[in-house]
């Protein structure tokens, strides 16, 4: 039996590349490969064959199998993959447009601003304790060493409650005194919260938030204070803060003092602080012949409006959301 | 206070400009600032005299003036003030001179008559905001003088705003004494002369509470001239400490005060009857003040009264009816030193401000009267000449405020510095404290008589502080004995909510604690709340018992402002009455508004409901072991059929619902939003998390389709389902609820999705339809409820 084999691959391979699509390929695959295709009944020839002319046929029939498989294959890649990129084509998006679904919220700038003193002073071994905003006479003053008719009662106008002698706390020492009852040395915490005094305009608000720390132990001195103080104006401004202690007076340390600190070519005062007054330390119990102590204290929405160059102090107050939107 | 830069010069003069001193002030604690005496000072004026003043021809109001400008010149001048008349002395701008803002003065002519200038009043030099008529000026003033000659204007004034402790400083002598410590200089106080007596009358003074007024002196000076006039340089001087000059006695005491730091009182002598008594008020009396308020007594105000009854609230301010006036010819005047205690309350109570409650509630010196009274009476005889009578005084000055035990050890422990030994009584001694050493390192110091601030040791380490300087003070590098804090793993912090909250879209924002009675009467009408009792307004003078006043007011706010949605919530306090106290409570409440999801291409909009807001609130339910649950339930502020009660167990912790609808219409708020509330300590405890192993078997599905009636709510089907499947049902979940077409009237479908799974075995479909045929059979009896499809 005399076949051509070479006509029979290059029909094949003629057709395969004349094939418009996969279907007409796979239409190829099954006239030549598949169970009646045209080279498996020339397979089903090799069986009256003598061996020596069976293997001679194999090998050329083999070949031409193997080529046209090749190409099938080859071309069946190819319009499969035209095919997916047609697909991709038709699939592809407009990625710029959003997402779906919620956006994001945020947090009010003087709870960012607290996180931030929290944090450093935290750090710094400070535990946060808070402590009622409703307050008596006793833990927001007298126990202070400000007795009823100290005129430093004059410099923090007070929010009295209608009915009885209670009043809206003036400043978070309370929290101190409270803690200190509690407690005993070393004790090392911060305070922040509300306050409110009687007071408002630009740069005063009725009700503010402070953050107040503390720190007793055996010979704690201005010297510490000074030292902690410094090092956490520096990590809160993130630069190397130079700051300046005057003298000043609170009733409730000695020696008292007002920190300043430069900013551009002027001296901001920032907070204020000193060495626990021993009236104050002996009215919660502690001996203070033993223990010595600073405190200080400073306003959040001061050292906010400072790091993110607020001018109003109401705008924290107003709650409008396009302001407080920045703060995301 | 301001004060005169070259009064205070004459007391002590460091050789440094008034800026410098004021820094110095600054770093000693004294907060001080340098102010110049007008921005704008007038050129070109002299004093003049007026010799004669006639009619202008051609203008009714004005005259022309002829004035001796000195050097034997005289010049006309047309003038409209009412006072200008001969022999009066005025300033008189020149041809050439220029007066504060600018204005120019030339040669003019007025009407027809001309005018070398302008006689000039004293707001038109830059000496007052308003004055009427020309300045008058001493009759003795000599003509020709440059204004600003005469009047002393080339000066300066420090500005001085003290801590209360420093009551001291509140004088030009006190203030000196002070710079002279600071500066380590010798003062020169100018000489007072003792006042010459010559008069002979006396009041008897009788102090009925020693502890109230521990030093009294008075005297009677008769025979003043009733015509004197307070010389300029002494109103140039009360002028610059923002006093007005009123009637030289007055003056004088002003002066005085300013000073010395003693505030003096001087009464009209024919209007007191009897001896003046130094007395607490009677219940029930009354005293007319000089400033027209009439001040209803009580047993805690200290008077100086006769027999007539009060005259003075002591130290504070004088009544109406025993000034001194115009026609005064002869005066009592009072130098006291009283309790400052005493007069701080007198002052609160009374809401009365003064320069003499301002000194003598921060302590004058009670060694100060009779120098200050001398004092007084020196200047009033050289002024309003009278004869002066003898002191009568009682009390007696103590000589030392304290006596104080100093030790090295502590001002080395509180400073954190090392003094030594041998500066410590130098620099006590520039304070004039005097220091005795009891051994190497301990000393006894006597505190001056004027420094009340000084009682204690730790005072005197902060005196020696300060005059060592805080900045010489090294910072001490950290040597903290540093308690453990704990850290709590099953307490939340409130920052975890915040932040969980701000994730889902929440923005924060920090309302007022005081609210509007009327919006929170509205928003929480069964609470009641604490009233302030001095509001700073009407609308901040309730203590909030909901964080929905803020909330709501917060979203009116910026919906006023074109917002058209909101997310909002706030952490913190509310009040309420506790028997005679109060109860705190730490909330966390919200507020939804507007569409469900911010405006965007891929979503259909729609308005926020309760089961979006439920899903937030949901989210901060903590896995704390306790169950949460939603219960329909009435609110008076919100929807009657949209608002759920919220449940820790069997304990109310909060409320969530869509705002009333009447509410929402008053409030103006278009459609009603959604509000939370809960409170922050029962969302606090977390559990510790102890997790089960994880079965590593397929789970069986189930979805059944419920036909239920509408009263028959998701909770309880779930509860159930749960009961009848036992313990093969792993969770049960609500994917569908269908209304409508297909359905008895009343009814509702619920479709759930069933897991089952074992921890041990795959379970096999018959358990699982058995467990299914169970829970069917079960709501069916229970609930009512029929299987639609599973």
């Amino acid at each position: 039996m005399n076949i051509d084999f070479d006509a029979l691959r290059r029909e094949g391979l003629a057709q395969i590349e004349a094939a418009s699509d996969a279907q007409s390929i796979e239409q190829l695959r099954i006239d030549w490969l598949g169970k009646k295709g045209r080279i498996t009944e020339l397979f089903k020839q090799m069986g009256t064959m003598t061996p020596n002319a069976r293997r001679a046929f194999g090998e050329e029939i083999n070949a031409v199998k193997d080529a046209l498989a090749e190409a099938l294959e080859t071309r069946a890649a190819a319009f499969n993959e035209a095919e997916l990129a047609r697909r991709l084509a038709s699939e592809s998006i407009d990625v710029t447009l959003p997402g779906r679904g919620e956006g994001v919220g945020g947090l009010h700038p003087v709870t960012r601003t607290i996180r931030r003193i929290e944090s450093i002073f935290n750090s710094m071994g400070f535990e946060t304790v808070e402590g009622p905003e409703i307050e008596d006479d006793w833990h927001n003053f007298q126990a202070l060493n400000i007795p009823e008719s100290h005129p430093a009662r004059a410099m923090q106008d007070t929010f009295y409650l209608l009915n009885g002698a209670r009043l809206l706390r003036t400043h978070t020492s309370p929290v101190q005194i409270r803690t200190m009852q509690a407690r005993k040395p070393p004790i090392r915490i911060i305070c922040p919260g509300r306050v409110y005094r009687v007071d408002f305009d630009r740069t005063h608000s009725p009700m503010f938030h402070q953050v107040e720390g503390l720190y007793v132990a055996e010979n704690v001195s201005l010297a510490d204070l000074k030292y902690d103080l410094q090092k956490f104006l520096s990590l809160f401004f993130e630069r190397d803060a130079e700051a300046m202690f005057r003298p000043s007076y609170f009733p409730f340390v000695e020696p008292g003092a007002d920190v300043h600190m430069k900013w551009g070519d002027r001296w901001l005062e920032l907070l204020g602080c000193g060495v626990v007054h021993p009236n104050v330390l002996a009215a919660v119990g502690i001996d203070p012949e033993r223990y010595s102590g600073y405190a200080f204290g400073m306003g959040a929405e001061r050292l906010a409006m400072l790091r993110y160059g607020v001018d109003d102090l109401r705008l924290f107050f107003n709650n409008d959301l396009r302001f407080l939107e920045q703060f995301r | 206070m301001k004060l005169s830069e070259q009064w205070l010069r004459e007391w002590v003069n460091p050789a440094a400009t008034v800026t410098e001193i004021a820094m110095k002030l600054n770093l000693a604690g004294l907060e001080a600032e340098a102010e110049a005496l007008s921005s704008d000072l007038p050129q070109g004026v002299v004093v003049a005299k007026i010799i004669a003043a006639v009619q202008h021809p051609q203008a009714e109001r004005l005259r022309v003036c002829e004035v001796n400008v000195g050097s034997g010149q005289t010049l006309s001048i047309v003038c409209g003030a009412a006072n200008a008349r001969p022999g009066i002395l005025v300033p008189a701008a020149l041809p050439g001179a220029c007066l504060p803002g600018g204005k120019d003065i030339g040669r003019a002519n007025l009407r027809g008559v001309d005018s070398a200038g302008m006689l000039c009043s004293a707001s038109e030099l830059g000496l007052a905001e308003k004055s009427e008529g020309l300045l008058e000026l001493d009759s003795d003033a000599k003509p020709g003088t440059p204004i600003e000659q005469h009047l002393g204007l080339n000066d300066q004034l420090l500005n001085l705003d003290l801590t209360p402790n420093r009551g001291d400083c509140l004088s030009i002598a006190g203030l000196a004494r002070e710079l002279a410590a600071i500066y380590d200089l010798q003062q020169t106080a100018p000489v007072m002369r003792p006042a010459v007596v010559s008069g002979y009358e006396q009041i008897d003074v009788v102090v009925e509470d020693a502890q109230a007024c521990p030093h009294y002196t008075g005297r009677v000076i008769t025979k003043i001239n009733p015509k004197a006039r307070t010389p300029d340089w002494m109103r140039e001087r009360l002028r610059r400490s923002g006093i007005r000059t009123i009637h030289p006695v007055v003056d004088i005491t002003n002066y005085v005060m300013l000073e010395l730091g003693q505030p003096l009182h001087a009464f009209d002598r024919t209007s007191l009857r009897g001896a003046i008594r130094i007395r607490r008020a009677k219940a029930g009396e009354k005293l007319t003040l000089l400033n027209e308020q009439v001040a209803e007594l009580s047993p805690q105000d200290l008077l100086i009264a006769d027999n007539s009854g009060p005259l003075v609230l002591a130290g504070v301010m004088g009544g109406t009816t025993s000034g001194v006036t115009t026609a005064t010819t002869s005066i009592f005047l009072e130098s006291a030193c009283f309790d400052p205690a005493t007069i701080a309350g007198a002052g609160r109570r009374h809401k009365l401000l003064s320069d003499s409650r301002y000194r003598n509630e921060r302590g004058v010196d009670p060694a100060l009267q009779r120098k200050a009274l001398d004092r007084a009476t020196t200047l009033i005889g050289d002024l309003c000449g009278g004869d002066a009578g003898p002191i009568t005084e009682v009390g007696r000055a103590p000589a030392y405020a304290a006596t104080v035990q100093l030790r090295l050890s502590q001002v080395t422990r509180l400073l954190g510095h090392e003094i030594p030994a041998r500066e410590i009584p130098k620099l006590l001694a520039r304070l004039r404290i005097e220091t005795q050493a009891e051994s190497a390192d301990t000393w006894r110091a006597r505190v001056p008589s004027y420094r009340y601030d000084l009682r204690i040791e730790a005072d005197l380490v902060e005196e020696i502080g300060r005059l060592y300087g805080y900045d010489r003070i090294p910072a001490r590098a950290y040597a903290a004995q540093l308690p453990l804090n704990p850290v709590r793993e099953t307490q939340r912090p409130a920052n975890a909510i915040k932040d969980l909250l701000a994730a889902r879209g929440f923005q924060e924002i920090v309302t007022y604690s005081f609210v509007d009675p009327r919006l929170q009467a509205q928003l929480d009408p069964e609470s009641r709340g604490i009233m302030l009792d001095n509001p700073i307004a009407e609308t901040m003078a309730v203590m909030r018992t909901s964080l929905w006043s803020g909330l709501v007011s917060t979203w009116q706010y910026n919906r006023q402002r074109q917002t058209a949605r909101a997310k909002l919530f706030e952490l913190g306090a509310c009040f309420a009455p506790d028997g005679a106290g109060s109860r705190e409570t730490i909330r966390i409440g919200g507020l939804v508004a507007g569409a469900a999801l911010p405006e965007q291409w891929g979503e259909k909009s729609r308005p926020a409901d309760f089961y979006d807001a439920k899903a937030d609130v949901a989210a901060m339910l903590p896995a704390s072991g306790a169950v949460f649950r939603f219960v329909a339930a009435a609110h008076p502020a919100l929807h009657p059929g949209q608002s759920a009660r919220i449940l820790r167990g069997d304990t109310a912790i909060g409320w969530l619902g869509a705002l009333h609808p009447r509410l929402t219409q008053t409030l103006d708020l278009g459609s009603a939003p959604i509000l939370f509330e809960l409170d922050w300590n029962a969302l606090r405890d977390v559990r510790l998390p102890a997790p089960d192993a994880v079965p590593d078997l397929p789970h069986s599905r189930r979805d059944l389709a419920l036909l239920v009636a509408e009263e028959i709510s998701a909770d309880m089907l779930l509860a159930a389902v749960r009961e009848a499947a036992g313990p093969l049902l792993r969770s049960a979940s609500v994917f569908d609820v269908y209304r409508g077409a297909g359905l008895a009237p009343g009814h509702k479908s619920i479709a759930m999705g069933l897991i089952f799974q074992d921890s041990s075995r795959t379970l096999s479909l018959d358990e699982i339809d058995a467990a299914v045929g169970e829970i069917a059979a079960s709501i069916s009896t229970k609930l009512g409820a029929s299987v639609r499809s599973r």
